[in-house]
């Protein structure tokens, strides 16, 4: 008897629609994110995750209304992420129905931000998103470097002392995100998974790079990640939740069916 | 027939609206759920649901700031009362976070930090979906499996003095109460508003039953 491991569904929204075409049978407007939502939690989806990569502050606000929409009819909890810049920002997300706000560069030029953030609306709301790209040459000992815009620009921050960094101030979790691997379907980075996880004590959330359902057991048992998160692997109906859950379990990892 | 009201207690702290939306979600026609701050709806309502996030000080700051210590109080006596989650915790004597902070003494008992093991993997928040094991038969429980899981998150728990009154138990390292009960009140540590169809029936019952 114990916490079961995560799998978290993830999203993109622009506009307040579900983009990135996902593939669901039955579902005549595969762009109604209550649709989308209720699927994922009808196949046993822990949480859900929402990246929004709406281009302008006007158009947030139909986000907004769609988080109001899910959250009143999906009962799971539900994070949001993307161009969550100010305390306001994450106030009106919760208002709406976010149970937790992934930051991710406003960390990065303001870390005080975070700190600010946990102590209005406490840790547990708190995710702090961290993109990394490995940096050392080979045959030296592995480095991972905070890189921002999609990837494009390095930080030079180092990986693992931000991720304490972040703990430090108050954030309740990682989502970590290895742009090496992201979009490649080749699985996790394992090893920059791994070294997070083991030098924090806030559960760290695996991501980029799952293409198959083995992907997922390695980020929990090789990786030690609490959590995995996923897109594509479920938006085209390669596989559902269900599926993922069940060869997790056959793997020995605790899951919620 | 007469309307049921069901008021969610309102201080400024956490997500009501999840908590109000998951209740509405199972409502029996003609009970009305109300997000209030109000005493004397509090006064006036049916049953009580009474949540809560984040840290114990602020809660009990905003409690006092909005003038809910006293009907909280008085609710936990009469009518079908039911805490979540913060709202469990502040209910206790006091609590060990912040340094130390009086709580509403409604169950005496005291409110602790997971102190796990160094080289534990286990993570402290406690988050994500954990098994209750229901150590009391209650109405509440109807319908939900023995060891069904439920969504967590919070970094202390609570340890009433009576332990009798423990009615659900969680594993994270150490085996904690999850649940309480005596009398009219329930309280819970998970959140059922997050909690997919488990939580939605916990709510089912709490709407249908008459505190005993």
């Amino acid at each position: 008897m114990s916490l079961a491991k995560r799998i978290i569904p993830c999203l993109d929204v622009d506009n307040g629609r579900v983009v990135k075409g996902i593939q669901f049978v039955n579902i005549r407007d595969a762009g109604n994110p209550v649709e989308v939502a209720k699927r994922y939690d009808e196949q046993g989806a822990d949480e859900i995750t929402f990246l929004d990569i709406t281009a302008t502050a006007h158009d947030r606000s139909t986000t907004v209304h769609m988080v109001e929409e899910v959250a009143s009819q999906v009962f799971i909890p539900l994070t949001v992420g993307g161009g969550i810049r100010t305390v306001e920002d994450i106030r009106t997300m919760l208002n709406a129905g976010a149970d937790k706000v992934a930051i991710n560069s406003a960390a990065i030029f303001n870390p005080g931000f975070v700190q600010e953030a946990c102590d209005a609306f406490g840790s547990q709301c708190i995710v702090v998103a961290i993109d990394a790209k490995k940096t050392s040459p080979k045959d030296e000992a592995n480095r991972w470097e905070i890189f921002t815009h999609g990837g494009r620009k390095e930080t030079g921050i180092d990986a693992i002392e931000w991720a304490q960094k972040m703990e430090t101030l108050g954030a309740g979790e990682i989502l970590l995100t290895s742009m090496d691997k992201d979009g490649t379907k080749n699985g996790f980075d394992l090893e920059l998974t791994q070294a997070v996880a083991d030098s924090i004590k806030i559960p760290v959330i695996a991501s980029g790079g799952v293409g198959k359902l083995e992907h997922l057991s390695d980020g929990i048992l090789k990786g030690h990640a609490e959590a995995t998160l996923a897109a594509s692997i479920f938006h085209f109906g390669q596989h559902t939740i269900q599926e993922a859950k069940e060869a997790m379990q056959a793997q020995g990892i605790e899951v919620r069916l | 027939m007469d309307q049921k009201l069901v008021a969610v207690i309102d201080y400024g702290m956490g997500n009501l609206r999840s908590v109000a939306k998951a209740a509405e979600h199972v409502a029996p026609k003609h009970t009305r759920i109300l997000v209030t701050h109000k005493p004397e709806e509090i006064e006036a309502a049916d049953a009580i649901i009474f949540p809560g996030q984040g840290a114990a000080k602020a809660c009990m700051k905003a409690l006092l700031n909005t003038g809910m210590i006293h009907p909280v109080q008085k609710a936990t006596q009469e009518k079908p009362f039911l805490g979540i989650c913060m709202g469990l915790q502040v209910l206790m004597s006091h609590s060990t976070e912040n340094e130390g902070v009086a709580c509403l003494n409604v169950v005496p008992g005291e409110v602790k930090q997971f102190e796990l093991d160094n080289n534990t993997s286990l993570k402290v928040p406690h988050m994500g979906w954990n098994q209750i094991q229901q150590t009391q038969e209650h109405p509440l429980w109807h319908n939900i499996p023995q060891n069904s899981r439920f969504y967590f998150v919070h970094s202390y728990y609570v340890q009433p003095n009576n332990q009798a009154i423990i009615a659900g138990t969680t594993t994270h390292g150490i085996t904690f109460p999850s649940v309480l009960s005596h009398n009219n009140l329930f309280a819970i540590q998970a959140h059922p508003e997050k909690s997919a169809d488990h939580g939605l029936t916990l709510f089912q019952n709490f709407l249908q039953w008459n505190g005993q």
